[in-house]
This record gives structure tokens, C-alpha cells and sequence, in this order.
């Protein structure tokens, strides 16, 4: 796979969020939610976004899309740093990304009907209205694989595999570069899930577009995407092109992450736990390295150190201390 | 063993009735005291409108030859101690009891909606001011705060509306405030803001419409009490003025003078009273199951 121009740079991204208590609401802490993120998806490609429930996965994909106000760091979407636009500045990016979300059923309006609901973004955008946007409309729904007739339906009519394609539709409709998914498919059936991943990369062989897919279920990320990040509390600890990373994790943490991964056959030897208790409180993560507390190669300087992403060869990057040499010079 | 009829259970479950007519009386049988509401507030508002039609007498007419008739064929309810028929009176009380309580209510949760929906979306500083003067609005009992507000606006149709009005402000300001802060963090809120839509189109497309089921609820619930508070006022001297009649002044006027020796004036505007908030409080129950059925008991 060649280098490919970057869609999306996003470098040390935070996010904290303030803990208040007391009377007077004072800040009592912090939660280190994204606490220094990089990473780069280039134009076509799709990078997987992997790690456990609260490592702070969604933080990153509302903060891409300022949905959530970023605490410090850049992204620049096509060449053009969207941190600090202010809303009027910020709308017409808008339209180059886009975002489909976990649950189905929260995410359309249950008062609008689903035609409204994929026509509603060409309407704020100008781009078209009455008929027109009716046609447009119904290309859509052809594209995602839903009947033109059903446009004048209500969600709450759809089952949750249709709905996903409505959300799918109308994150279409401003013909985006870049569409985040925010676990688009944890919430549907095993079948419906394979139905939506497909349509999700049928859509991308199309129209070139990137996405940020964002899961828990490396099954799913092995699919879609074309690199993978492994995050660990609100830290990228690996990324590597996605052959790579399956065939040679790197990160103590990949490695017990892959490991986990159950498989489907009874008699396969069970695999010893890797690690054990569970992730620290987001609100004081630990020191050095976020993992020191549950890693089986803990070394004194992995407890004061903080190791960042460093070049392993093979377009591979890992922040662990015992990778440290093993790359390229620097 | 009992045999079941899928057919007929069906049908009592409602499968079949989802649009128009069919849901419409599919929904007036299964919820019967709604039904019964629902025509109790029909024959109001129908006597309302037609009041002219179906009184033979002004209601301000004073006869001093028949003054405290009993109900007899020719006044239908008996007259006052000025000689004005009663049924007459009722009435016409029927047009200001209704223009109160719908005025009021129409008023009140407008204001309230704003309210409720600003302080909602924009939270922060002004989220808290709109909440402490609600509360304090809240602290105050609903009569105590309509008197006060007569008392300072002076007693006329429009002033005792507003008077009403006023007191209903918190409580939908809270119920449309609470269900801001819930929609406000759903997806498609989100997904909204990543289109870039402005922050008042949100809060007016996608928000509001979905308080509309509670606030018609409570709208419902709120038409009942505001006729009663318009009936206490009027029963304490600061409602609607004379001569205009009004179902609680014509209780106060005959209260304590002729509950024995007339009761018919004491009687007929107190079952009108109660008919009307009985019929507005079984409407808005059965709508409250009917649009709301997680509250349903």
C-alpha cells in the first residue's frame, strides 16, 4: 500500500473534562479523557479506531468533528486547521465530514419522516429543495439500499439495520470526504452487522471517501479498515497498517487485546488471561506509561517515563519502552 | 382449556386500527371515560357558542316580579334573588369559564415553552436565573398568586387571564425544560449540530416537537384547574365583575344568604363547576395514556 495524502491530521489531540463538587461547584479534578492523540487517515483509506469501553474512542470522533470542544491540539481536516473556526467559519467543513452514530434509534428524529431526515442537510446547506431535493433524496435511499416508497415513513417503522442505512444516507447526502463512525454497528445483530459493514465499504469503493471507524469488536475493524489504532486509556498505545498489526502486535496490550479475541472452534486451547484487574479511573490515570499498573513486562522506567509513539518499521508505531531501538535511526 | 380467538383478541388489542377513523374508535372504546370527558367538553363548548340560541332569557335581565323562583317550566333553573334566570346565567358563565381556562392555558404554556425551551438549551447562567425565579414563582400557591396579581391588574376578563396564566409558567417551564436537557444529548441532536444547523433551528425542529406529547398532557390536565382558579376567584370578588356571569360569583353571591331557602342557586353553578373540571380531567387522563404510555398506571 503506497503513502496516500493525509484527509484528516489530527496532532496531540486533549480533552479534559472538569469533576466539580462540593457547594461552590469548584473543579475537584480532571478526567483525562484524550489525553494527547495523533494520527492521520489519508484520502480512501479507513483507519480502525480499537479499545475498550471509556479509553475515550468517542471523545476523539466528537472532538474530529468539534462536536465536543477540544482542550488542546490540532486537526486539520484537507489541509485546513479546523480547531479554533468559530461556527460560521466552521459550517461549510461541515460538509466534508460527516458522522454516523452507535445507536439507530437515538439518532433520527422520531417526528421527521426518514425522506425529511436524509433531505434535511441539502436544505441547510442550500444545495437543493422541493423536488429536486426529493429526487436527491431517493438516489440516496437507492444508494443505501432502501426503497424510494419508503421515504414517507417515520423511524420508529424501520428495523434497526434500516435505520443504520438512513443514518448512512444522510451522512451521504452533503457528499462528505470523511465519515466518522462511532461503532455503527455494535448495536445490531450479528447478520445485520456483515449487511452494514458491506454496504459501508461498497459506499467507499464509490465515492473515495475516508472514514474513522471507530469499534470495539476487532472482528469488524479487521474487515473494514485499511490501518488500525489501538487506544488505551484516552492514549494511541499502536498503529500499523492492518496485516501488520494482526500479524505482529507489538504493544503488551495489542497482544492481550488479540489475544482475547474468542475462537470459533471448542477444542482450540484456551489462552491464559494476559492481563488481569481492571482499566485505571480515566480522573488520575497512572503515571509513565497509562499501562505500567497491568503489564507483565513492567520495567521501573515504564512507572516515570511517559514512552510516546515511536517508529518500529513497517509503517509501524508503538509507544512501549521495549520497542525503543528496535526501529529505524532515528 | 380455554380456547383463544386471535381474531377477536386482536382486534381488542387494537392491531388493524392505526390510521384515521378506525384508530379514532378503536382508542374512544378502549379508553370510555376519555370518550365520556371528550363529550362532556364537547357539550360545553357547543352551549358556549350557542348560548344566544338556547336561552330565552338575557342573563342580565332583571325581573323584580320573580325574584328567587324555584326551577319551574318557564325558568328551567329558577332564579336569582334579582329575578335573573339561572339557566341562563350558567350559560353564558359557560363562555367566560371556557375563555378563562383557555386563554389561560394557551397563554401560560406558550410563555412556559419559551421558557422551559430556552433555559433548557442554553443552560449555564441563564438556565440557572430562569430556574430561581421559576422556583420562586413555584413557592408561591397557585390562588394566593392569581389574587395578588388581580388585585394589582384590578378585576376584567383580559387581567384575570393573565392572572392565571402567570402562575402555570413554572410548572411547564419545568416539564419542557426537563425534556430538553434529555433530547439535547440524543444522537440525532448531534448529528444535527454536524450538519451544521444553527442552534435555534435545533432547538425549534428537533426539540420542541418532541415535548409537544407531554405539553398537550399537561395542557390538558392544567384546563380543568385553571377553570376551578378562575371559579375561586370570581367566588372571592376578584374575578370576572359584575354584572358579567361567572360560575363562582354566582356561588359566592348566594352562598351564605340562600343556601336554605333557594339552594337551586347554590346547586346548578356548582354541578356546572365540577362537570366541567370532571370532563377536562378525564380527557386529559385518557390523553395522557394515550400519548404517554409510560406513565400508564
Amino acid at each position: 500500500m503506497t503513502d496516500r495524502a493525509p484527509l484528516l491530521e489530527v496532532t496531540d489531540l486533549v480533552k479534559h473534562y472538569p469533576v466539580r463538587g462540593g457547594i461552590l461547584r469548584r473543579r475537584i479534578g480532571t478526567v483525562h479523557s484524550v489525553d494527547g492523540v495523533s494520527f492521520s487517515v489519508g484520502k480512501g483509506e479507513t483507519l480502525g479506531l480499537v479499545g475498550e469501553s471509556g479509553c475515550g474512542k468517542s471523545t476523539v470522533a466528537r472532538s474530529v468533528l468539534r462536536l465536543v470542544e477540544p482542550t488542546s491540539g490540532a486537526i486539520k481536516l484537507n489541509g485546513t486547521d479546523i480547531t479554533n473556526l468559530s461556527k460560521t467559519d466552521l459550517r461549510p467543513h461541515r460538509r466534508s465530514m460527516q458522522i454516523v452514530f452507535q445507536d439507530p434509534f437515538a439518532s433520527l428524529n422520531p417526528r421527521m419522516t426518514a425522506g425529511d431526515i436524509v433531505g434535511e442537510p441539502l436544505g441547510v446547506h442550500g444545495l437543493a429543495t422541493g423536488a429536486k431535493q426529493q429526487e436527491r433524496v431517493a438516489e440516496l435511499f437507492a444508494q443505501v439500499g432502501l426503497r424510494a416508497d419508503q421515504m414517507k415513513n417515520y423511524p420508529h417503522q424501520f428495523s434497526g439495520g434500516q435505520r443504520q442505512r438512513i443514518c448512512i444516507a444522510r451522512a451521504l447526502s452533503l457528499g462528505p470526504s470523511l465519515i466518522v463512525c462511532d461503532e455503527p454497528v455494535s448495536a445490531l445483530d450479528v447478520s445485520i452487522q456483515a449487511q452494514v459493514i458491506n454496504l459501508l465499504i461498497d459506499l467507499q469503493r464509490k465515492n473515495n471517501f475516508s472514514y474513522l471507524f471507530i469499534a470495539h469488536d476487532l472482528a469488524v475493524v479487521a474487515h473494514i479498515s485499511h490501518r488500525v489504532a489501538v487506544m488505551y486509556l484516552g492514549r494511541i498505545v499502536e498503529i500499523a497498517d492492518k496485516t501488520e498489526l494482526f500479524a505482529n502486535p507489538r504493544h503488551p496490550y495489542t497482544q492481550a487485546l488479540l489475544a482475547s479475541v474468542p475462537v470459533a472452534n471448542p477444542k482450540a486451547k484456551k489462552l491464559a488471561p494476559m492481563i488481569d484487574g481492571d482499566v485505571p479511573s480515566p480522573i488520575n490515570p497512572p503515571s509513565g506509561c497509562a499501562f505500567h499498573t497491568r503489564c507483565r513486562y513492567v520495567m521501573d522506567r515504564c512507572k516515570v517515563e511517559r514512552p510516546s509513539l515511536l517508529d518500529a518499521g513497517a509503517r509501524h508505531e508503538v509507544a512501549c519502552w521495549l520497542n525503543e531501538g528496535t526501529g529505524r535511526a532515528e | 382449556m380455554a380456547v383463544v380467538n386471535y381474531d377477536s383478541e386482536l382486534k381488542r388489542a387494537g392491531a388493524h386500527s392505526t390510521h384515521g377513523w378506525r384508530r379514532l374508535t378503536f382508542l374512544a372504546q378502549r379508553y370510555m371515560l376519555g370518550t365520556i370527558g371528550l363529550f362532556i367538553m364537547i357539550m360545553f363548548v357547543w352551549v358556549a357558542i350557542s348560548a344566544d340560541l338556547i336561552c330565552r332569557f338575557s342573563p342580565l335581565s332583571v325581573d323584580s316580579t320573580h325574584r328567587l323562583a324555584a326551577p319551574d317550566a318557564v325558568h328551567w333553573l329558577g332564579t336569582d334573588s334579582f329575578g335573573r334566570d339561572v339557566w341562563s346565567r350558567i350559560v353564558h358563565g359557560a363562555r367566560i369559564s371556557l375563555a378563562v381556562g383557555i386563554g389561560a392555558t394557551l397563554l401560560g404554556s406558550t410563555l412556559g415553552v419559551i421558557v422551559g425551551l430556552v433555559s433548557g438549551y442554553l443552560s449555564g447562567w441563564v438556565d440557572l436565573l430562569f430556574q430561581r425565579v421559576t422556583d420562586i414563582l413555584q413557592a408561591l400557591p397557585l390562588l394566593v398568586l392569581a389574587l395578588v396579581m388581580t388585585a394589582a391588574l384590578g378585576p376584567s376578563l383580559p387581567n384575570v387571564i393573565i392572572a392565571i396564566a402567570i402562575p402555570l409558567i413554572p410548572t411547564v417551564a419545568r416539564v419542557i425544560r426537563a425534556n430538553t436537557l434529555a433530547l439535547r444529548e440524543l444522537p440525532f441532536v448531534e448529528a444535527a449540530k454536524s450538519i451544521g444547523m444553527s442552534e435555534t433551528r435545533i432547538a425549534i425542529r428537533h426539540v420542541l416537537p418532541n415535548t409537544l406529547a407531554p405539553l398537550i398532557v399537561l395542557a390538558t390536565a392544567q384546563l380543568g384547574s385553571t377553570i376551578l382558579t378562575e371559579a375561586s376567584l370570581s367566588f372571592l370578588g376578584l374575578g370576572i365583575p359584575e354584572p358579567y356571569p361567572s360560575w363562582g360569583r354566582m356561588l359566592s353571591e348566594s352562598a351564605a344568604e340562600y343556601v336554605r331557602t333557594a339552594p337551586w342557586l347554590v346547586i346548578f353553578p356548582g354541578v356546572a363547576i365540577s362537570l366541567a373540571v370532571f370532563g377536562t380531567n378525564l380527557f386529559g387522563d385518557a390523553l395522557r395514556d394515550i400519548l404517554d404510555p409510560r406513565q400508564r398506571g
